[in-house]
Parts: structure tokens; C-alpha cells; sequence
């Protein structure tokens, strides 16, 4: 909790949680797609359902999606923005049941053959929870930098991520590593306190064990 | 991460420092970055505060729904004739909180404070008493910081969320939070800072988030107002001597149990309250949206509500 998430974020109105935060979860949605989507389906739960036009909310995630900071101006603006970008939205009322979290959103956004999903919580005062990437359960707030490394399932892929990264002054916040099954596909969930330069990033790209990798930049303070 | 204000005053005595500087250095030993670093930061989140003040004072542009617009303009100019009896120092006051409250509902670029729905308070407070009494833009950050310490122990033990918590949450936080600040900044210690906080935020306490439409709007701009100047009603309780026997962590507390207790319709769904009335479902069912070809749901569930209660508006 730092002194700049209670006098901030700086931030186009009008609600914290409906606004700005709505846009922090489309921008994880942009970096997980890993470029502006061509389509995006938008599912909004509970309040986010009945009050979205009127925060401005439908504007916000979409500004998010073309990667506008909370405090852009052009926030306001950005349906058509979205148009002339080439991004076909579609924002739908879902029910998620009562668990959910009131202020809910799903992603589902696309370009070419990619596509990607998130759901995520907008929880007050602009912060963000997500909750699934891929249907797969996790527990991102977008206040660290965070690198997604999709692997294949062999032996030391983990040590030899986190040797590269502590070899580069890289400090992990959390790890998660998670597998479907045994010698398939392994995914791994890096947050750092550092951001990681290009350079890092391409070398685990180049690991030949290493299937894809995604960098969500951190969105909140 | 502080979480009690009685910690932080242990620590102001401790180290013999005021508020802020307990809070700064908090801030740098959880971020790592230097201080000078995170005051600039703060200098140019105050710039921004400024600004929206100004920008709310200088037009009549309407919120997104329409309900708002021009207000803070006509009081502003209003207050400076000789109808008002509150003095240029409260007349600032109210006109302020109005103003960043319609920028902020006109989608337009304010500071979160602790949230937009009570960006109005703390920036009404701290321009006002700079006008007043000559603070420079370092005193401000440094309020900026003190404020900062108090939100930071609100959203430890209780919330900063009207969703969560009520408006209570929302603008008694933001109020509690400018108190604090103005009263160090005009000299008060510690302790006189705390019973500003408690001052304050005992007189915000129960207070529902009942939106018109679940729009931050109405009555959330005036709300604004009325914490601004509980905060500095708060604040000159506090410099005067007086102490409130409840301590600021106790007030917190039990902010944060109203909170939970409170029934849904009272936390930012637009179902009771205000907006719940006759004429608020009567609003809420004017509202035009704009917007291609997007379905009118926010809108045409207000309809729906003031169709069973007999009160649709002329088609």
C-alpha cells in the first residue's frame, strides 16, 4: 500500500473502481493478447452490469485494450478510437453467480488466430485483482512486473529461469508453477520487484524448451 | 505499511518528527526509491489537483449524464459577493469540493483521494488554507504525505470503498484525511492531528452511498462538500485543545464495522437511499446515454423501477 494508491492514481473520472480500474484490467488483457486486439468480447458482472455506460466504464476498458494510461486523455474518446484502430467490441451482461466479486470483468479478446481470456476484479480505489488467465486460476494485482512463460514439462526449466533472472539483479516477489500433466506443458507465473529489460526476455525466448512468453507490465502503483 | 495511528504517533516521538516524515520514510523503505524521487512524484500529483480545481471553477461543461454542471462556477462567484457570511476561507472550501467533483464527473483528470468519488475533499482543503495562510508547494506535498498515512490505516482496519463500506468510507475517509493534514500544517502536533482525525470522522459515521442511478454524481458532490468542512471543523476542534475520548483507531474500527453491517442498498448499488426516492428514480430514469450500439441497460433498468412505482417519466 504506497502513499500513491491513496492520493491517486491520476486518473480520468469518475469512479476509481468503475473507471480506472476497469482500465488496468483491460490493459493486462492487452499485454496477455501481446498486441491491440482485433476483437474483443467484453462480459461485465454485477455492478459493473447495470451502472458501466454511466462510469464511463465501456470507454475505460476499451482505452485499456488500445494501452492508455488511467490518466489519458484521450480515455474519453476511445470507441472511436477503437474504430478507427481496427478493434471490434462487444460488451454482454454476464452472471458469474453471487461469489463473485461485484465489480467483475471478463475478457475475451483476439487477433488473428491468438486469443486469450482474463477475468478480473476492479476491488476500490483502482486496484485490480485477476483471478483466471486462460481459465487458469491465478492471483495477479498488476503491482508487480510479470513475465508468463509457457514450457514444456522437462527438468530445471524453473532453476534455470530464476538463475537468469537473480543473475541479472532481478528480484522475484512470487513464483507459481503449474502443470495440466506430467511432461506436457508447464506454466509459469514470474513476478518481480524489477522490471525485465527486452534483452532478458528474449533470451528465455530462445531457451528451446520455452513455447511462448507474455510480459504484463505492472498497471497499479 | 502503517496500520494503526497510534503506531504513528509512537513513531513520530520516537524519532522526533512530525507525521509526514514518519510516513515518508515508511514509503521509502517499502519502495526502495528515494525520497526526493517520491516527493516529486507527490509535487506533480498536486499539480494535477490544481489543476482539476481550476478547471472545475472555470466551466459549466455537464457530467456524462447531465445531472451535473456548473455548479462549483455559480457558487464560486456566487460567495465572493456579499450574500455569503462563511468568510473567504470556508466560501473556498465548499466551492473547491464542488469543483473537482464535476471534472471528475465529466470524465476529466483528477487525483483519486482516496478515490474519485471523494477527489473533491482533500484538494478543497489544502488550496483553501494555502490561500489563506501562504503555504508553499513543499508544506503541501508534506500535507499531502500526512493525509496519505491516515488513508493508509483506513484501508488497513476498515475501507476506503463505497461498495464496501458506505459513503462513510468514501468521503469520511478523504475528510479524516484532510484534517489530519491541515491541522499539521498549521502547527498542530501529533496528537492534535489524531483527534482531528477522530473529530472528523465521528461525524461521518452511518453514512450511506445511495447514488442517483449509481452515478458519482449526485449526492456524492455535495457530500464532498459536507466533508470538507467537517475536516476543517475537525481540524479547529483539534487545534483549540479539545480532545475526543474515543482515539482515531477506535473511530476507524467501528467505521469499518457500520460498514459491513450496512445493508446492500446502501453500498453504491443505487437501491435505497436517495436514490431510491421518488424524484431520484425519476432522475435516474432521465438520464440519456450516448454511445453506438450499446445497450441502454443502466438506463432502462432505472425505467423499469420507476414503472412499478407508477412514476415513468413522459415518453
Amino acid at each position: 500500500m504506497s502513499v500513491f494508491d491513496i492520493i491517486g492514481p491520476r486518473m480520468v473520472g469518475p469512479s476509481s473502481s468503475h473507471t480506472a480500474g476497469a482500465l488496468r484490467l483491460g490493459l493486462l488483457a492487452r499485454a496477455l493478447l501481446g498486441c491491440t486486439p482485433e476483437r474483443a468480447t467484453i462480459g461485465l458482472h454485477g455492478s459493473f452490469a447495470t451502472t458501466y455506460q454511466g462510469h464511463g466504464t465501456d470507454r475505460a476498458v476499451v482505452a485499456g485494450l488500445l494501452g492508455m494510461a488511467p490518466d489519458d486523455p484521450g480515455i474519453p474518446d476511445s470507441l472511436a478510437a477503437a474504430d478507427r484502430e481496427g478493434l471490434e467490441v462487444v460488451f454482454e451482461s454476464i452472471d458469474l453467480g453471487a461469489a463473485a466479486h461485484p465489480n467483475t470483468l471478463r475478457f475475451d479478446v483476439a487477433a488473428g488466430e491468438e486469443s486469450v481470456s482474463l477475468l478480473g476484479a476492479s476491488v476500490g480505489g483502482g486496484a485490480i485483482e485477476v483471478s483466471h488467465v486462460n481459465d487458469r486460476a491465478v492471483d495477479l494485482s498488476g503491482r508487480f512486473d510479470t513475465l508468463l512463460i509457457q514450457a514444456r514439462d522437462v527438468p530445471g526449466t524453473t532453476a534455470t529461469i530464476t538463475q537468469r533472472l537473480a543473475a541479472t539483479g532481478i528480484n522475484i516477489a512470487f513464483l507459481e508453477v503449474g502443470r495440466e500433466k506430467r511432461g506436457r506443458e508447464a506454466t509459469m507465473i514470474i513476478q518481480t520487484d524489477h522490471a525485465i529489460p527486452d534483452s532478458v526476455v528474449e533470451e528465455i525466448e530462445d531457451y528451446e524448451w520455452v513455447i511462448s512468453t507474455r510480459r504484463l507490465s505492472k498497471v497499479t502503483d | 505499511m502503517l496500520t494503526s495511528i497510534a503506531e504513528i504517533i509512537d513513531r513520530t516521538r520516537a524519532d522526533g518528527v512530525p507525521i509526514w516524515q514518519v510516513v515518508l520514510t515508511e514509503e521509502v523503505e517499502d519502495t526502495e526509491q528515494p525520497e526526493a524521487a517520491i516527493l516529486e512524484r507527490l509535487a506533480e500529483r498536486l499539480a494535477t489537483m490544481r489543476s482539476a480545481v481550476e478547471r472545475g471553477l472555470s466551466s459549466d461543461a455537464p457530467s456524462v449524464s447531465g445531472l451535473l454542471g456548473g455548479g462549483a462556477r455559480r457558487f464560486e462567484s456566487w460567495r465572493q459577493g456579499e450574500a455569503s457570511i462563511v468568510g473567504p476561507f470556508v466560501g473556498r472550501v465548499i466551492a473547491r469540493a464542488q469543483a473537482t467533483m464535476e471534472v471528475n464527473a465529466r470524465m476529466g483528470t483528477i487525483v483519486a483521494t482516496p478515490t474519485a468519488g471523494s477527489s473533491g475533499i482533500l484538494p478543497a482543503v489544502l488550496f483553501s488554507a494555502a490561500d489563506e495562510l501562504g503555504f508553499s508547494e513543499d508544506e503541501l506535498v508534506r500535507g499531502l504525505l500526512t493525509a496519505a498515512g491516515v488513508g493508509q490505516v483506513i484501508v488497513a482496519r476498515a475501507s476506503v470503498s463505497g461498495a464496501a463500506g458506505g459513503c462513510q468510507a468514501e468521503t469520511g475517509s478523504a475528510a479524516a484525511m484532510a484534517a489530519a493534514a491541515l491541522t499539521e500544517l498549521r502547527g498542530g502536533d501529533p496528537e492534535s492531528a489524531s483527534h482531528s482525525v477522530a473529530f472528523t470522522l465521528q461525524g461521518m459515521l452511518g453514512l450511506v452511498c445511495d447514488p442517483i442511478a449509481g452515478l458519482v454524481e449526485v449526492p456524492c458532490l455535495t457530500r464532498n462538500v459536507s466533508g470538507a468542512v467537517q475536516a476543517v471543523a475537525g481540524s479547529e476542534l483539534a487545534l483549540a485543545g479539545l480532545h475526543f475520548p474515543i482515539p482515531a483507531d477506535e473511530v476507524i474500527d467501528v467505521m469499518g464495522e457500520i460498514g459491513n453491517q450496512l445493508d446492500e442498498k446502501y453500498r453504491e448499488t443505487a437501491r435505497g437511499g436517495l436514490a431510491a426516492t421518488p424524484t431520484g428514480q425519476r432522475l435516474a430514469a432521465s438520464v440519456q446515454w450516448e454511445g453506438p450500439g450499446f445497450e441502454n441497460t443502466n438506463a432502462a433498468r432505472a425505467r423499469d423501477l420507476a414503472r412499478e412505482a407508477g412514476l415513468a417519466p413522459d415518453e
